[in-house]
């Protein structure tokens, strides 16, 4: 179980957290602008690197705020922590 | 039976009780061992060798090691307590145990055996010591006077590991520093020591999790330490040779723990046969308990080391060069009788004896290590790997670093002539896995048959798979690989280790979270009357909902008729208070909810409700509600029961990451309000009867508005929202005032013949007027306006969550399935939900029938007097009038139907005002 | 042991087609490219020790009762491959339909069973509903009583589903793709693509040199995204840890593979005699191999819910595969945007069952140079039209 630097509540226990997918995948300004292709690309396709990777992580069992961190997948190392 | 063994109580020595005597079984027989025993020392002292079988060949077998790497000594524990499979080695000897033999393969006892008790416990320490050994008491020590809180545990009954009565540490004789350092442990402010403690794995960041074996409530310790400190010790290996297995043949360091610490001498005649300095000890040990040490059999040429010119200097007879290629066994017991030397000259002797004590070398305890991603490297003086590498938290401190004897590299003696390249049939009896009775020769066959990889031998032989989680077999075997492929030592090493590192019950992970205690369950404030009411209860997620009322003689049809037609044609009331409900405020509470659902939220007056969808990114229908406006900046929304969480979620998800610049909150108030649907033409009279102040006269109290004031004396926030199609109000009230007015309101509504209805009775009022459930009649791949409803999603107000998705093309192509309503051609024909709609000319076809939809929901109307269905059928729409055909595999023949208008009651709404 | 496996191949400098994992679905790949196409020009290059990723890590369950026309037409032809396997790979996969029952504990649990029953039926995968006392007749160790938190309120059955030996069978396909020519190159890691001016995939760089390809075939599971990646390609899969587990051996107790979404428990009892368990998947992207031990604690309490006669077995060992996920929990088989580059992955949870039927339509769609028609739904696109064919229901938890 991953212990996670809530940047408001501090470490806490893998349990009190869902995950959130890759970080940064921000919703596009005008959807209607994009093509079908890039609405997918929206939608779906992630980068999923072995290694370092900006994730999110929502606090739902606890203060229920979503916060960014860095981790390696290779090692479950926290690389950086953020908000 | 067990079989007869030469081993007896020495009359003195020993970290046992004399003075208390237990009583055991074994196999069906009593026997008596000592306060302090392990049930394999008392066997032992009992002159019981043997008395186990090997798995698969059935070849006798004995006590050989004196620890949790035991493989052959399996036990069944059946009183005081239940254990499927032990070691005997690791089983704290107790007065009352029984035990049989066991082969290494479990025998469940019948659930109502299974009285057991296991809690989880919680720790938090800056130093987590894994070893009651003196490397682990010294760490411990040093942590604690840096002021750490510490947790040390060992797997065994005691502490100080194998430390020697006859050893000093730190000047002081070893079990006297070790019950010293242990005392002022205990008496630290934060320090814990457990023993029969075995930790079963680390995880990411100093994450342990600890079997304590403490009887009768066992504890599984769940432990976050700052620090790991490994101080498991090393394993004596066994080495692979014609008869490696049969009782007698000991670990040399199992025998020397006997002497020392159970006082019990395993035979009087003994061969000592080691690859490393350590097996010497044991070697006076045994000649000092009055035991015949017929040789000391160092695999070290002549002069190699200098315990060979010691060890004759006091006396003992030593065979430099030389290696046991086989045992023989007396006939009967299969008990060991004598040792075949063989010497550096290749010369040849008998040696007999009825204890072969063997010392391959030490293979440092690193499985939690590896386990957690550490690596291994191999040490070529030590013989053995150690571990390198692992996460920055761990390290290893004592034998488990890799602090053990130098040894000779020996793994295997091949058929008896000191070559061990040569392979031979013979090798059928040099054991490499005693719990699974493999050999080397089945280690040869695999390769022979091309296999390589120390992984897929272990696939192919099983060999490391057993209970013993192949402690004395792994390195042994990956040892035998490198040397009958022609590899250096060291160039494969032992498969990978996987947790736990001691097998344990399932019953002590699942702890007391089984029965009630499985899953929450929730219930509404006014469950208690329900449960007296003869209410049938249906599972929705966590909560209990009333699924209908069933009365004395009444099946499940007749009630939920009975319930449709009082909510129809009378009055009727539904606890409605699982409602997933959200309060969403803030000055762009009203912005914020537009993005979120399909239709316009900001445009709804004060005072108001609307009904509205919302979108999964992909287009397809979430949930659905009634968003109800309180004032200008504030909203009431409710979910769907089963997904209130999800909504809730998915708008702090959105509130939070996408617009944090909206100035709007959400909160939870689902469990503060209980709701009680009023429903029925006679609602009215329910209610001035039960008393309110709200005037809820057609004209004052329109449809879709909702009012405060009091029912029943309680303040309340009355609605009028219907998902019957029926003249409803819904009573809002603070929760614990829930009880209380369904109470009042039923009251009153007696002399209307009010009746009260569950969930089944809401589905079929519901789905006489085609409102959806999303969940039944949506699967995640149903669009709004698959459901007939694309009048909700408004396309020009603005984005919002899933619109973009619309317009892909498999969202727009004419064929999707669309929500009908299906008429059965026989009026009273049920087609059961789930049936599969196929075209006519399909009956009767073998597969695969193309399918065109399936049924979603499917009722008895008491307004409708028939049967009828929601279905979702391919381009459903244009097919009202068609025939098609109703298939479920239990029925003898399809049912036909009739495609509708899913709309079946009051498709005017003229019944909604009563 | 008269059996023989494949050759230690030293890579030659280049090749027809090369299959980049030599677990199960790669192997069956090289293996039906031999033999129903006749390219056996072919290389499997492996980064580790042959079928040593997910292949050795699954829970061996076997069963083609899926909801959607489209898996059910992959799942049962592969079904069908496997009842033909041991005879076409000469080797005792201890193949063993010995049913698979599918638990409903709630109201819409039954609807959707049903739905799906009735579904199989039509597609001609065998199919039968359960009442509980059927149940309890077919799988008497199962908990049927109505007095327990989420009691059984019926089964699907699918006899025709089991459980084979995963470990053979990657070993059953390397020996015989090896016997017809292929080159089989384990502890060979792709470090990279060769590719042509134009773009085109040409071949690959490996620890053990370049090898050139008309063809490259990724079937990598877990790993894909970190190859796909390698040539700018980006792809709907998040890699998870997922855990199994294993008891110590037992006297026989199960005979059946029991699966259980809502309760959340998917066992059988192998031929050994220990009972294989799935945990849940971690939610989390990982390549470590190893979950969180909470989802082995709550796996356990869920299996006690529903086999109160397990609560004496004893766990000997967990460990943790990489599943690669797609959003709608199918696979994605076919071309790239990449020239010469093709796919297989995404099978998330479910790919053991899929191993024959896989490297058969993976083949096909390599040989041809075009999607095979139980292939072609699975194409990338799916996820720009939105023709998504979401099995979360079926795929759910378990598989």
């Amino acid at each position: 179980m991953l212990l996670l630097p809530c940047p408001w509540c501090g470490l806490r226990e893998e349990v009190e957290f869902r995950y959130g997918g890759q970080a940064g995948i921000a919703y596009p300004a005008d959807p209607d602008a994009l093509s079908d292709e890039e609405w997918a690309d929206y939608l779906f396709m992630r980068d999923n690197p072995k290694g370092p990777f900006a994730e999110r992580w929502y606090h739902v069992h606890g203060c229920r705020r979503w916060f960014n961190l860095v981790r390696d997948t290779a090692t479950n190392e926290l690389l950086a922590e953020g908000r | 039976m067990p079989g007869p063994g030469p081993g007896r109580r020495l009359a003195s020595g020993g970290a046992i009780d004399r003075t208390r005597t237990l009583g055991f079984t074994f196999d069906g027989r009593e026997y008596a061992g000592l306060e302090g025993d392990t049930l394999a020392s008392a066997l032992l002292a009992n002159g019981l060798a043997g008395g186990f079988q090997s798995p698969l060949l059935g070849r006798p077998r004995g006590v050989m090691s004196a620890g949790p790497e035991e493989p052959c000594a399996f036990v069944e524990v059946s009183a005081p307590w239940f254990d499927l499979l032990a070691p005997a080695t690791m089983l704290r000897l107790v007065d009352g145990l029984a035990a049989i033999p066991r082969t290494g393969v479990g025998r469940l006892p019948p659930p109502d055996a299974s009285a057991v008790a296991a809690r989880p416990r919680h720790a938090h320490v800056e130093t987590l010591v894994v070893g009651g050994g003196v490397a682990g008491l010294r760490a411990a020590r040093e942590a604690a006077e840096r002021g750490d809180r510490v947790l040390l545990l060992d797997e065994r009954s005691w502490l100080g590991g194998t430390a020697r009565s006859f050893e000093q540490v730190e000047g002081r004789p070893a079990w006297e520093w070790v019950e010293e350092t242990a005392a002022a442990l205990r008496s630290a402010p934060d320090v814990t020591l457990l023993t029969e403690a075995t930790a079963l794995g680390l995880y990411d960041a100093g994450y342990a999790v600890i079997h304590e074996r403490s009887r009768p409530v066992e504890h599984l310790w769940h432990v976050r330490a700052k620090r790991v400190v490994l101080a498991t010790g090393a394993h004596e290996r066994p080495v692979a040779f014609a008869g490696n297995d049969r009782p007698g043949v000991m670990l040399s360091g199992a025998v020397l723990t006997y002497l020392d610490r159970f006082g019990v001498l395993p035979a009087e005649r003994a061969v000592v046969w080691v690859a490393n300095d350590a097996g010497y000890a044991t070697a006076r040990a045994l000649r000092a308990a009055g035991a015949e040490v017929v040789a000391v059999v160092d695999a070290r040429r002549e002069g190699e080391a200098a315990a060979q010119d010691q060890a004759r200097a006091d006396g003992l007879e030593v065979l430099a060069g030389s290696v046991i290629a086989a045992t023989d066994a007396a006939t009967g017991s299969g008990h060991v009788s004598g040792a075949f030397a063989v010497g550096p000259d290749g010369q040849r002797i008998r040696l007999e004896a009825e204890l072969l004590a063997v010392s391959g070398g030490w293979n440092p305890v690193v499985q939690l290590h590896r386990a957690i991603g550490g690596g291994l490297r191999y040490d070529p003086a030590r013989a053995c790997f150690v571990p390198d590498g692992g996460p920055t938290w761990l390290s290893a401190t004592g034998a488990a670093a890799g602090e053990v004897p130098a040894a000779e590299p020996v793994w295997h003696i091949a058929a008896g002539d000191g070559d061990s390249s040569a392979l031979s049939t013979s090798l059928s009896e040099h054991f490499v896995d005693l719990q699974r009775d493999q050999t080397v020769s089945d280690v040869a066959g695999a390769l022979d048959a091309g296999l390589r990889s120390v992984e897929h031998i272990k696939r192919v032989t099983h060999i490391g798979t057993a209970a013993d989680q192949g402690r004395t077999s792994g390195t042994l075997a990956a040892e035998i690989v490198n040397q009958l492929l022609g590899a250096d030592p060291g160039a494969q090493g032992p498969t990978g280790a996987r947790p736990p590192w001691a097998p344990l019950p399932y019953h002590v992970l699942a702890g007391p979270f089984r029965g009630r205690l499985f899953d929450p369950v929730r219930e509404t404030p006014i469950h208690p009357w329900h449960v007296a009411h003869g209410a049938v209860f249906e599972n929705v997620g966590q909560w209990k909902r009333p699924w209908y009322f069933q009365r004395e003689g009444e099946s499940m049809e007749e009630a939920v008729l009975r319930e449709c037609a009082a909510a129809r044609d009378g009055v009727a009331l539904m606890d409605a208070s699982t409602l997933g409900k959200i309060e969403v405020v803030g000055p762009d509470a009203a912005t914020f909810l537009d993005r979120m659902y399909t239709n316009a939220i900001s445009t709804l007056p004060v005072g108001r409700l609307r009904y509205g969808v919302m979108l999964g990114l992909d287009g397809m229908v979430f949930d659905d509600g009634v968003a109800m406006r309180l004032a200008a900046d504030r909203y009431l929304v409710t979910t769907t029961t089963g997904n209130a969480a999800a909504v809730l979620d998915r708008f702090e998800e959105w509130l939070q990451t996408e617009w944090p610049e909206l100035r709007c909150w959400a909160t939870s108030v689902t469990e503060q309000w209980a709701t009680i649907a009023v429903v029925g033409p006679l609602a009215r009279e329910v209610l001035w009867a039960a008393g309110t102040d709200v005037d809820v006269s057609t004209a004052a109290f329109p449809f879709m508005a909702w009012r405060d004031g009091t029912v029943a004396g309680v303040p309340a926030r009355v609605t009028r929202v219907s998902f019957s199609g029926s003249l409803a109000f819904e009573v809002n009230i603070a929760s614990w005032h829930g009880l209380q007015v369904w109470e009042a309101l039923y009251a009153a509504g007696q002399p209307f013949g009010l009746t009260v209805y569950g969930t089944e009775t809401m589905h079929v009022l519901r789905a006489e007027k085609a409102f959806p459930i999303v969940g039944q009649d949506t699967d995640g791949t149903v669009t709004a306006d698959d459901l007939g409803m694309s009048w909700i999603v408004n396309l020009r107000k603005g984005d919002f969550v899933g619109r973009r998705s619309l317009r892909r093309a498999d969202l727009t192509r004419p064929n999707r399935k669309q929500l009908v309503g299906l008429l059965p051609q026989d009026t009273a024909a049920l087609i059961p939900e789930g049936a599969q709609l196929i075209d006519p000319g399909s009956v009767g076809a073998s597969p695969p029938v193309p399918m065109r939809g399936h049924v979603t929901s499917s009722y008895r109307s008491a307004a409708l007097g028939r049967t009828f269905a929601l279905a979702l059928l391919e381009a459903g729409r244009q097919r009202h009038g068609d025939t098609v055909f109703a298939f479920d595999a239990r029925l003898t023949e399809p049912i036909a139907a009739t495609v509708a208008d899913p709309v079946f009651y009051d498709p005017e709404g003229a019944r909604r005002d009563g | 042991m008269a059996m023989r496996y494949w050759r230690a191949a030293e890579p030659k400098r280049s090749y027809d087609v090369v299959v980049v994992g030599g677990g199960g679905h790669g192997l069956a790949t090289a293996y039906y490219l031999a033999r129903n196409h006749d390219l056996t020009d072919v290389c499997v290059v492996e980064k580790g020790w042959l079928g040593g990723g997910n292949t050795a890590r699954n829970t061996t369950i076997i069963r083609s009762n899926y909801l959607w026309d489209e898996s059910a037409a992959i799942y049962e032809h592969s079904l069908k491959l496997w009842e033909r396997l041991e005879e076409d790979l000469g080797l005792d996969l201890r193949f063993s339909q010995r049913g698979v029952l599918n638990l409903a504990h709630d109201l819409g649990e039954m609807r959707s069973s049903l739905r799906r029953v009735n579904a199989n039926a039509l597609n001609g995968v065998d199919a039968e509903w359960l009442t509980p006392a059927e149940v309890a007749a077919f799988c008497p160790v199962v908990n049927v009583s109505p007095d327990v938190r989420y009691p059984v309120l019926g089964a699907t059955l699918q006899r025709r589903g089991g459980i084979a030996r995963h470990d053979r069978v990657a070993w059953g396909f390397a020996s015989v793709a090896d016997r017809l020519g292929v080159d089989i190159v384990e502890h060979c890691e792709v470090t990279g693509f060769v590719r042509s001016p134009a773009g085109r995939v040409t071949g690959v760089e490996t620890t053990r040199g370049t090898i050139t390809a008309n063809k490259v075939a990724v079937v990598a599971a877990g790993h894909t995204s970190v190859l796909a990646a390698m040539v700018g390609l980006r792809l709907p899969l998040q890699s998870h840890p997922l855990q199994a587990l294993v008891s110590v051996l037992l006297t026989p107790v199960l005979d059946c593979v029991v699966m259980s979404n809502a309760v959340h428990v998917y066992v059988s009892q192998a031929d050994k005699g220990e009972l294989v368990m799935g945990a849940g998947i971690d939610g989390h992207n990982s390549y470590t191999q190893r979950g969180a031990f909470h989802l082995i604690e709550e796996q356990l309490a869920a299996a006690l819910e529903l086999f109160p006669v397990f609560a004496h077995a004893k766990l000997l060992r967990t460990w943790g595969g990489i599943v690669d996920v797609c959003p709608d929990a199918s696979p994605i088989i076919g071309p790239t945007p990449i020239e010469g580059l093709w796919l297989n992955c995404g099978w998330g949870t479910g790919g053991f069952k899929a191993t024959p039927g896989s490297g058969w339509v993976f083949a096909e769609t390599i040989a041809k140079g075009e999607p095979a028609p139980l292939a072609l739904p699975f194409a990338l696109d799916r996820f720009t039209t939105g023709a998504l064919i979401n099995e979360h229901g079926a795929a759910a938890v378990a598989h």
